[in-house]
Protein backbone atom coordinates (compact mmCIF):
# COMPACT_ATOMS: atom_id res chain seq x y z
CA UNK A 1 0.00 0.00 0.00
CA UNK A 2 1.52 3.29 -1.03
CA UNK A 3 0.20 6.73 -0.31
CA UNK A 4 0.04 9.64 -2.68
CA UNK A 5 -0.31 12.87 -0.78
CA UNK A 6 0.20 14.78 -4.01
CA UNK A 7 -3.54 14.80 -4.64
CA UNK A 8 -3.94 17.22 -1.77
CA UNK A 9 -1.29 19.58 -3.09
CA UNK A 10 -2.99 19.37 -6.47
CA UNK A 11 -6.53 20.02 -5.27
CA UNK A 12 -6.24 22.22 -2.20
CA UNK A 13 -7.45 25.31 -4.02
CA UNK A 14 -10.67 23.65 -5.09
CA UNK A 15 -11.18 22.04 -1.70
CA UNK A 16 -10.52 25.06 0.49
CA UNK A 17 -11.58 28.01 -1.65
CA UNK A 18 -14.63 26.40 -3.22
CA UNK A 19 -15.52 23.84 -0.57
CA UNK A 20 -14.74 25.63 2.68
CA UNK A 21 -15.15 29.31 1.77
CA UNK A 22 -17.51 29.03 -1.19
CA UNK A 23 -15.38 31.21 -3.49
CA UNK A 24 -15.82 29.71 -6.93
CA UNK A 25 -18.26 29.00 -9.68
CA UNK A 26 -20.40 26.44 -7.80
CA UNK A 27 -21.81 28.67 -5.06
CA UNK A 28 -22.38 27.02 -1.70
CA UNK A 29 -19.40 26.56 0.58
CA UNK A 30 -19.27 25.27 4.14
CA UNK A 31 -18.74 28.65 5.81
CA UNK A 32 -21.23 30.42 3.60
CA UNK A 33 -23.80 27.92 4.83
CA UNK A 34 -22.64 27.63 8.44
CA UNK A 35 -22.44 31.32 9.34
CA UNK A 36 -25.92 32.36 8.15
CA UNK A 37 -27.30 29.17 9.72
CA UNK A 38 -25.76 30.17 13.07
CA UNK A 39 -27.04 33.77 12.90
CA UNK A 40 -30.57 33.03 11.66
CA UNK A 41 -30.81 29.91 13.83
CA UNK A 42 -29.92 31.96 16.91
CA UNK A 43 -32.58 34.56 16.12
CA UNK A 44 -35.25 31.89 15.69
CA UNK A 45 -33.82 30.14 18.75
CA UNK A 46 -34.30 33.24 20.92
CA UNK A 47 -37.91 33.50 19.74
CA UNK A 48 -38.58 29.82 20.49
CA UNK A 49 -36.77 29.89 23.82
CA UNK A 50 -38.74 32.92 24.97
CA UNK A 51 -42.01 31.42 23.70
CA UNK A 52 -41.36 28.34 25.82
CA UNK A 53 -40.93 30.52 28.89
CA UNK A 54 -44.14 32.52 28.70
CA UNK A 55 -47.10 31.64 30.87
CA UNK A 56 -49.53 31.88 27.99
CA UNK A 57 -50.12 28.25 27.11
CA UNK A 58 -51.19 28.85 23.53
CA UNK A 59 -47.70 30.25 22.93
CA UNK A 60 -45.60 27.96 25.09
CA UNK A 61 -47.17 24.63 24.09
CA UNK A 62 -46.48 25.00 20.35
CA UNK A 63 -42.89 25.98 21.24
CA UNK A 64 -42.49 22.85 23.39
CA UNK A 65 -43.91 20.74 20.57
CA UNK A 66 -41.54 22.36 18.08
CA UNK A 67 -38.50 21.63 20.24
CA UNK A 68 -39.52 18.07 21.08
CA UNK A 69 -40.32 17.15 17.47
CA UNK A 70 -37.12 18.49 15.98
CA UNK A 71 -34.98 17.04 18.73
CA UNK A 72 -36.55 13.61 18.20
CA UNK A 73 -35.86 13.44 14.47
CA UNK A 74 -32.54 13.08 12.62
CA UNK A 75 -31.29 16.11 10.73
CA UNK A 76 -31.14 14.06 7.51
CA UNK A 77 -34.88 13.52 7.77
CA UNK A 78 -35.48 17.27 8.19
CA UNK A 79 -33.29 18.03 5.17
CA UNK A 80 -35.29 15.56 3.06
CA UNK A 81 -38.53 17.13 4.29
CA UNK A 82 -37.41 20.57 3.17
CA UNK A 83 -36.13 19.21 -0.10
CA UNK A 84 -39.57 17.80 -0.78
CA UNK A 85 -41.79 20.47 0.80
CA UNK A 86 -40.23 23.70 -0.47
CA UNK A 87 -40.91 22.99 -4.17
CA UNK A 88 -44.42 21.80 -3.22
CA UNK A 89 -45.23 25.02 -1.39
CA UNK A 90 -43.48 27.58 -3.56
CA UNK A 91 -44.16 25.78 -6.83
CA UNK A 92 -40.60 26.13 -8.05
CA UNK A 93 -37.26 24.46 -7.45
CA UNK A 94 -34.99 26.50 -5.23
CA UNK A 95 -31.21 26.13 -5.28
CA UNK A 96 -29.79 23.45 -2.97
CA UNK A 97 -28.20 26.19 -0.90
CA UNK A 98 -31.54 27.73 0.11
CA UNK A 99 -33.05 24.35 0.90
CA UNK A 100 -30.10 23.42 3.09
CA UNK A 101 -30.05 26.79 4.84
CA UNK A 102 -33.79 26.65 5.58
CA UNK A 103 -33.48 23.12 6.97
CA UNK A 104 -30.50 24.05 9.17
CA UNK A 105 -32.11 27.19 10.57
CA UNK A 106 -35.34 25.40 11.48
CA UNK A 107 -33.62 22.32 12.88
CA UNK A 108 -30.88 24.03 14.89
CA UNK A 109 -33.31 26.60 16.27
CA UNK A 110 -34.85 23.80 18.35
CA UNK A 111 -31.49 23.13 20.05
CA UNK A 112 -30.57 26.83 20.29
CA UNK A 113 -34.00 27.54 21.78
CA UNK A 114 -33.27 25.10 24.60
CA UNK A 115 -29.94 26.84 25.25
CA UNK A 116 -31.70 30.22 25.39
CA UNK A 117 -34.29 28.83 27.79
CA UNK A 118 -31.64 27.37 30.09
CA UNK A 119 -29.71 30.66 29.93
CA UNK A 120 -32.73 32.78 30.84
CA UNK A 121 -33.66 30.39 33.64
CA UNK A 122 -30.16 30.72 35.07
CA UNK A 123 -30.78 34.42 35.77
CA UNK A 124 -31.97 34.85 39.37
CA UNK A 125 -35.70 35.35 39.74
CA UNK A 126 -35.15 38.56 41.72
CA UNK A 127 -33.88 40.28 38.57
CA UNK A 128 -37.27 39.83 36.91
CA UNK A 129 -39.15 41.14 39.92
CA UNK A 130 -36.81 44.11 40.30
CA UNK A 131 -37.03 45.02 36.62
CA UNK A 132 -40.82 44.82 36.57
CA UNK A 133 -41.07 46.70 39.86
CA UNK A 134 -38.99 49.53 38.46
CA UNK A 135 -41.62 50.02 35.77
CA UNK A 136 -40.12 48.30 32.73
CA UNK A 137 -42.47 46.48 30.39
CA UNK A 138 -42.01 42.74 29.76
CA UNK A 139 -40.21 43.44 26.48
CA UNK A 140 -37.89 46.05 27.98
CA UNK A 141 -37.13 43.79 30.91
CA UNK A 142 -36.14 40.93 28.59
CA UNK A 143 -34.09 43.10 26.27
CA UNK A 144 -32.22 45.24 28.81
CA UNK A 145 -32.06 43.17 31.97
CA UNK A 146 -32.54 39.43 31.44
CA UNK A 147 -31.05 38.67 28.02
CA UNK A 148 -27.71 40.48 28.58
CA UNK A 149 -27.16 38.42 31.72
CA UNK A 150 -28.51 35.24 30.15
CA UNK A 151 -26.22 35.54 27.15
CA UNK A 152 -23.15 35.37 29.37
CA UNK A 153 -24.34 32.11 30.86
CA UNK A 154 -25.28 30.81 27.45
CA UNK A 155 -21.99 31.41 25.67
CA UNK A 156 -20.29 28.07 26.39
CA UNK A 157 -23.26 25.97 25.27
CA UNK A 158 -23.88 28.35 22.40
CA UNK A 159 -20.36 27.93 21.05
CA UNK A 160 -20.63 24.15 21.50
CA UNK A 161 -23.80 24.23 19.43
CA UNK A 162 -22.13 26.44 16.80
CA UNK A 163 -19.41 23.82 16.45
CA UNK A 164 -22.16 21.21 16.03
CA UNK A 165 -23.76 23.36 13.31
CA UNK A 166 -20.41 23.73 11.58
CA UNK A 167 -19.98 19.96 11.58
CA UNK A 168 -23.61 19.36 10.59
CA UNK A 169 -23.22 21.41 7.40
CA UNK A 170 -21.41 18.38 5.97
CA UNK A 171 -24.87 16.83 5.63
CA UNK A 172 -25.76 19.39 2.97
CA UNK A 173 -23.66 17.26 0.62
CA UNK A 174 -26.41 14.63 0.75
CA UNK A 175 -28.72 16.82 -1.31
CA UNK A 176 -25.82 17.75 -3.56
CA UNK A 177 -24.87 21.18 -2.24
CA UNK A 178 -21.27 22.05 -3.00
CA UNK A 179 -19.40 22.33 0.28
CA UNK A 180 -16.24 20.90 1.81
CA UNK A 181 -17.44 17.30 2.07
CA UNK A 182 -18.98 17.33 -1.41
CA UNK A 183 -15.80 18.83 -2.87
CA UNK A 184 -13.74 16.11 -1.20
CA UNK A 185 -16.11 13.44 -2.51
CA UNK A 186 -15.67 14.74 -6.05
CA UNK A 187 -11.89 14.85 -5.79
CA UNK A 188 -11.78 11.43 -4.16
CA UNK A 189 -13.88 9.88 -6.91
CA UNK A 190 -11.78 11.47 -9.64
CA UNK A 191 -8.43 10.55 -8.16
CA UNK A 192 -9.47 7.23 -6.54
CA UNK A 193 -7.50 8.13 -3.43
CA UNK A 194 -10.16 7.93 -0.69
CA UNK A 195 -7.82 7.26 2.23
CA UNK A 196 -5.65 10.34 1.74
CA UNK A 197 -8.60 12.52 0.75
CA UNK A 198 -10.87 11.72 3.68
CA UNK A 199 -8.05 11.89 6.18
CA UNK A 200 -7.20 15.36 4.87
CA UNK A 201 -10.90 16.28 5.06
CA UNK A 202 -11.00 15.14 8.68
CA UNK A 203 -7.94 17.25 9.49
CA UNK A 204 -9.46 20.38 7.92
CA UNK A 205 -12.70 19.97 9.86
CA UNK A 206 -10.73 19.23 12.98
CA UNK A 207 -8.61 22.38 12.71
CA UNK A 208 -11.71 24.56 12.31
CA UNK A 209 -13.78 22.91 15.04
CA UNK A 210 -10.93 22.60 17.52
CA UNK A 211 -9.86 26.22 17.15
CA UNK A 212 -13.48 27.26 17.74
CA UNK A 213 -13.56 25.24 20.95
CA UNK A 214 -10.21 26.68 22.14
CA UNK A 215 -11.47 30.17 21.40
CA UNK A 216 -14.64 29.53 23.38
CA UNK A 217 -12.66 28.29 26.35
CA UNK A 218 -10.63 31.51 26.38
CA UNK A 219 -13.71 33.64 25.94
CA UNK A 220 -15.43 31.69 28.67
CA UNK A 221 -12.74 32.25 31.27
CA UNK A 222 -12.59 35.96 30.45
CA UNK A 223 -16.23 37.01 30.55
CA UNK A 224 -17.85 34.62 32.99
CA UNK A 225 -19.09 36.16 36.18
CA UNK A 226 -18.06 34.36 39.35
CA UNK A 227 -21.30 32.52 39.98
CA UNK A 228 -20.93 30.80 36.64
CA UNK A 229 -17.39 29.82 37.48
CA UNK A 230 -18.49 27.89 40.53
CA UNK A 231 -20.94 25.74 38.59
CA UNK A 232 -18.46 25.01 35.87
CA UNK A 233 -17.48 21.56 37.11
CA UNK A 234 -21.03 20.36 36.61
CA UNK A 235 -21.26 21.46 33.03
CA UNK A 236 -20.69 19.00 30.21
CA UNK A 237 -18.73 19.13 26.99
CA UNK A 238 -17.52 22.68 27.08
CA UNK B 1 -50.74 22.89 -2.97
CA UNK B 2 -52.76 19.98 -4.26
CA UNK B 3 -51.74 16.61 -3.02
CA UNK B 4 -54.09 13.76 -2.22
CA UNK B 5 -52.84 11.57 0.56
CA UNK B 6 -52.76 7.79 0.14
CA UNK B 7 -51.62 6.36 3.42
CA UNK B 8 -52.24 2.78 2.34
CA UNK B 9 -49.07 2.83 0.21
CA UNK B 10 -47.20 2.41 3.47
CA UNK B 11 -48.37 -1.17 3.94
CA UNK B 12 -49.25 -2.35 0.45
CA UNK B 13 -46.79 -4.33 -1.66
CA UNK B 14 -43.19 -4.48 -0.54
CA UNK B 15 -43.28 -1.13 1.26
CA UNK B 16 -44.40 -2.34 4.67
CA UNK B 17 -41.72 -5.01 4.72
CA UNK B 18 -39.08 -2.48 3.66
CA UNK B 19 -39.96 -0.13 6.47
CA UNK B 20 -39.87 -2.95 9.02
CA UNK B 21 -36.50 -4.10 7.70
CA UNK B 22 -35.31 -0.51 7.94
CA UNK B 23 -36.38 -0.28 11.58
CA UNK B 24 -34.65 -3.57 12.34
CA UNK B 25 -31.40 -2.45 10.69
CA UNK B 26 -31.49 0.90 12.47
CA UNK B 27 -31.96 -0.84 15.82
CA UNK B 28 -29.25 -3.42 15.13
CA UNK B 29 -26.79 -0.78 13.91
CA UNK B 30 -27.48 1.57 16.82
CA UNK B 31 -27.43 -1.12 19.49
CA UNK B 32 -24.15 -2.62 18.33
CA UNK B 33 -22.50 0.80 17.96
CA UNK B 34 -23.90 1.84 21.31
CA UNK B 35 -22.24 -1.10 23.07
CA UNK B 36 -18.85 -0.35 21.49
CA UNK B 37 -19.26 3.41 22.03
CA UNK B 38 -20.00 2.86 25.72
CA UNK B 39 -16.95 0.63 26.05
CA UNK B 40 -14.70 3.18 24.39
CA UNK B 41 -16.35 6.02 26.30
CA UNK B 42 -15.95 4.41 29.71
CA UNK B 43 -12.35 3.45 29.00
CA UNK B 44 -11.23 6.82 27.63
CA UNK B 45 -13.42 8.81 30.02
CA UNK B 46 -11.87 7.05 32.99
CA UNK B 47 -8.37 7.40 31.55
CA UNK B 48 -8.87 11.15 31.21
CA UNK B 49 -9.26 11.44 34.94
CA UNK B 50 -6.46 8.98 35.76
CA UNK B 51 -3.53 10.27 37.80
CA UNK B 52 -0.96 9.43 35.14
CA UNK B 53 -0.15 11.98 32.49
CA UNK B 54 0.64 9.94 29.33
CA UNK B 55 -2.60 7.99 29.72
CA UNK B 56 -4.56 11.21 30.10
CA UNK B 57 -2.89 12.69 27.03
CA UNK B 58 -3.63 9.60 24.95
CA UNK B 59 -7.31 9.65 25.89
CA UNK B 60 -7.55 13.40 25.31
CA UNK B 61 -6.06 13.05 21.82
CA UNK B 62 -8.59 10.36 20.97
CA UNK B 63 -11.55 12.39 22.20
CA UNK B 64 -10.53 15.73 20.75
CA UNK B 65 -9.67 14.31 17.35
CA UNK B 66 -12.73 12.17 16.82
CA UNK B 67 -15.45 14.38 18.18
CA UNK B 68 -14.35 17.51 16.32
CA UNK B 69 -14.81 15.98 12.87
CA UNK B 70 -18.29 15.43 11.38
CA UNK B 71 -19.64 11.90 11.59
CA UNK B 72 -20.31 11.94 7.84
CA UNK B 73 -16.59 12.41 7.19
CA UNK B 74 -15.80 9.48 9.47
CA UNK B 75 -18.34 7.33 7.66
CA UNK B 76 -16.70 8.09 4.32
CA UNK B 77 -13.27 7.56 5.81
CA UNK B 78 -14.06 4.17 7.34
CA UNK B 79 -16.04 2.98 4.34
CA UNK B 80 -14.04 4.29 1.37
CA UNK B 81 -10.65 5.02 2.84
CA UNK B 82 -9.77 2.67 5.67
CA UNK B 83 -10.39 -0.73 3.99
CA UNK B 84 -7.63 -0.08 1.45
CA UNK B 85 -5.00 0.00 4.19
CA UNK B 86 -6.34 -3.18 5.80
CA UNK B 87 -4.40 -6.42 5.26
CA UNK B 88 -5.77 -8.76 2.62
CA UNK B 89 -7.49 -11.06 5.14
CA UNK B 90 -9.33 -8.14 6.73
CA UNK B 91 -10.59 -6.92 3.35
CA UNK B 92 -11.87 -10.40 2.51
CA UNK B 93 -13.66 -10.68 5.82
CA UNK B 94 -15.30 -7.28 5.29
CA UNK B 95 -16.46 -8.14 1.78
CA UNK B 96 -18.04 -11.33 3.05
CA UNK B 97 -19.84 -9.71 5.98
CA UNK B 98 -21.17 -6.52 4.42
CA UNK B 99 -18.62 -3.70 4.42
CA UNK B 100 -21.30 -0.97 4.63
CA UNK B 101 -22.76 -2.18 7.89
CA UNK B 102 -19.44 -2.77 9.63
CA UNK B 103 -17.93 0.51 8.46
CA UNK B 104 -20.98 2.27 9.84
CA UNK B 105 -20.59 0.41 13.15
CA UNK B 106 -16.94 1.45 13.41
CA UNK B 107 -17.66 5.07 12.47
CA UNK B 108 -20.57 5.40 14.90
CA UNK B 109 -18.73 3.63 17.73
CA UNK B 110 -15.54 5.64 17.47
CA UNK B 111 -17.30 8.99 17.02
CA UNK B 112 -19.86 8.47 19.75
CA UNK B 113 -17.25 6.80 21.95
CA UNK B 114 -15.43 10.13 21.96
CA UNK B 115 -18.60 12.04 22.77
CA UNK B 116 -19.63 9.51 25.40
CA UNK B 117 -16.19 9.92 26.91
CA UNK B 118 -16.92 13.61 27.59
CA UNK B 119 -20.17 12.71 29.31
CA UNK B 120 -18.44 10.09 31.43
CA UNK B 121 -15.52 12.36 32.32
CA UNK B 122 -17.94 15.04 33.51
CA UNK B 123 -19.76 12.35 35.51
CA UNK B 124 -16.57 11.16 37.16
CA UNK B 125 -15.44 14.70 37.87
CA UNK B 126 -18.74 15.56 39.48
CA UNK B 127 -18.15 12.83 42.05
CA UNK B 128 -16.59 14.66 45.01
CA UNK B 129 -12.81 14.33 45.13
CA UNK B 130 -13.00 13.54 48.83
CA UNK B 131 -14.78 10.29 47.99
CA UNK B 132 -11.73 9.15 46.05
CA UNK B 133 -9.42 10.22 48.85
CA UNK B 134 -11.59 8.44 51.40
CA UNK B 135 -11.63 5.20 49.42
CA UNK B 136 -7.87 5.23 48.99
CA UNK B 137 -7.47 6.05 52.68
CA UNK B 138 -9.52 2.99 53.63
CA UNK B 139 -6.96 0.84 51.83
CA UNK B 140 -8.44 0.39 48.38
CA UNK B 141 -6.06 0.53 45.45
CA UNK B 142 -6.62 3.18 42.77
CA UNK B 143 -8.13 0.51 40.52
CA UNK B 144 -10.46 -0.68 43.25
CA UNK B 145 -11.51 2.84 44.12
CA UNK B 146 -12.52 3.38 40.50
CA UNK B 147 -14.22 0.00 40.12
CA UNK B 148 -16.06 -0.14 43.41
CA UNK B 149 -16.75 3.47 44.34
CA UNK B 150 -16.25 6.11 41.67
CA UNK B 151 -17.63 4.36 38.59
CA UNK B 152 -20.87 3.02 40.17
CA UNK B 153 -21.69 6.49 41.51
CA UNK B 154 -20.64 8.32 38.35
CA UNK B 155 -22.67 5.92 36.20
CA UNK B 156 -25.83 6.94 38.03
CA UNK B 157 -25.04 10.64 37.70
CA UNK B 158 -24.50 10.34 33.98
CA UNK B 159 -27.75 8.55 33.15
CA UNK B 160 -29.55 11.71 31.90
CA UNK B 161 -26.75 13.07 29.68
CA UNK B 162 -25.82 9.55 28.53
CA UNK B 163 -29.44 8.95 27.49
CA UNK B 164 -29.27 12.15 25.51
CA UNK B 165 -26.10 10.99 23.84
CA UNK B 166 -27.54 7.54 23.11
CA UNK B 167 -30.50 9.16 21.39
CA UNK B 168 -28.03 11.20 19.34
CA UNK B 169 -26.42 7.95 18.29
CA UNK B 170 -29.78 6.52 17.25
CA UNK B 171 -30.57 9.62 15.22
CA UNK B 172 -27.08 9.77 13.73
CA UNK B 173 -27.35 6.18 12.55
CA UNK B 174 -29.51 7.68 9.79
CA UNK B 175 -26.31 9.01 8.18
CA UNK B 176 -25.39 5.43 7.32
CA UNK B 177 -27.69 5.78 4.32
CA UNK B 178 -24.92 7.74 2.61
CA UNK B 179 -22.75 4.63 2.40
CA UNK B 180 -25.67 2.38 1.46
CA UNK B 181 -26.72 0.75 4.73
CA UNK B 182 -30.40 -0.09 4.34
CA UNK B 183 -31.55 1.49 7.60
CA UNK B 184 -34.77 3.37 8.28
CA UNK B 185 -34.01 6.61 6.42
CA UNK B 186 -32.67 4.62 3.48
CA UNK B 187 -35.84 2.55 3.36
CA UNK B 188 -38.01 5.65 3.68
CA UNK B 189 -36.26 7.05 0.63
CA UNK B 190 -36.71 3.75 -1.16
CA UNK B 191 -40.47 3.71 -0.50
CA UNK B 192 -40.57 7.31 -1.69
CA UNK B 193 -38.71 6.44 -4.90
CA UNK B 194 -40.85 3.42 -5.74
CA UNK B 195 -44.23 5.02 -4.98
CA UNK B 196 -43.48 8.71 -5.68
CA UNK B 197 -45.32 9.39 -2.42
CA UNK B 198 -42.85 11.55 -0.57
CA UNK B 199 -45.22 13.02 1.99
CA UNK B 200 -46.50 9.69 3.28
CA UNK B 201 -43.08 8.05 3.28
CA UNK B 202 -41.37 10.92 5.09
CA UNK B 203 -44.19 11.12 7.63
CA UNK B 204 -43.83 7.41 8.35
CA UNK B 205 -40.06 7.70 8.80
CA UNK B 206 -40.34 10.79 10.99
CA UNK B 207 -42.99 9.24 13.23
CA UNK B 208 -40.99 6.03 13.66
CA UNK B 209 -37.93 8.01 14.77
CA UNK B 210 -40.05 10.08 17.15
CA UNK B 211 -41.62 6.97 18.69
CA UNK B 212 -38.23 5.26 19.07
CA UNK B 213 -36.68 8.33 20.71
CA UNK B 214 -39.58 9.08 23.04
CA UNK B 215 -39.83 5.44 24.12
CA UNK B 216 -36.14 5.23 24.98
CA UNK B 217 -36.27 8.58 26.78
CA UNK B 218 -39.18 7.51 28.97
CA UNK B 219 -37.66 4.09 29.73
CA UNK B 220 -34.41 5.76 30.79
CA UNK B 221 -36.28 8.21 32.99
CA UNK B 222 -37.76 5.16 34.79
CA UNK B 223 -34.32 3.58 35.11
CA UNK B 224 -32.92 6.80 36.51
CA UNK B 225 -35.61 6.87 39.18
CA UNK B 226 -35.16 3.20 40.04
CA UNK B 227 -31.39 3.41 40.48
CA UNK B 228 -31.22 6.67 42.39
CA UNK B 229 -29.09 6.51 45.52
CA UNK B 230 -31.09 8.13 48.32
CA UNK B 231 -29.39 11.17 49.77
CA UNK B 232 -26.73 11.50 47.10
CA UNK B 233 -26.31 14.91 45.39
CA UNK B 234 -29.86 14.76 44.06
CA UNK B 235 -29.40 15.60 40.42
CA UNK B 236 -25.75 15.89 39.61
CA UNK B 237 -25.07 16.51 35.98
CA UNK B 238 -27.58 17.94 33.59
CA UNK B 239 -26.46 18.94 30.16
CA UNK B 240 -28.38 21.59 28.32
CA UNK B 241 -27.38 20.51 24.87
Amino acid sequence: MSFDWGIIAGNWKFLLLQGLFGIGSFGGGTLRLAIPAMVLGSILGVVIGLCRLTHRRWISYPAVLYVEIFRGVPLVMVIFWFWFLIPQITGQRLPDYSVALAAFVVFEAAYLGEIVRAGVQSVPRGQVDAALASGLTYGEMMLHVILPQAIRNMIPSLVTQFIVIFKDTSLASIIGMMELTKAAQIVSQREIRPFEMYLFLAVVYWICAYSMSRFSRRLDSRISPDHVQSTRVLRLSS
Amino acid sequence: MTYDLQWNILWTGENGRWLLEGIWTTIRLSALSWIFACGLGVLSGALRTAPFRPLRALATCYVEFFRNVPLLVWLFFWYFGAPQVLPRAGQDWLNLHGPEFWSAVVALSVYHGARMSEVIRAGIQSVPKTLFEASVATGLSVGQAYRLILIPIALRLIIPPATNESLNLLKNSSLALTIGVAELTFMTRQVETYTARAFEALTAGTLIYLVLCLTIASVMAQVERALRIPGLIARGVRSES
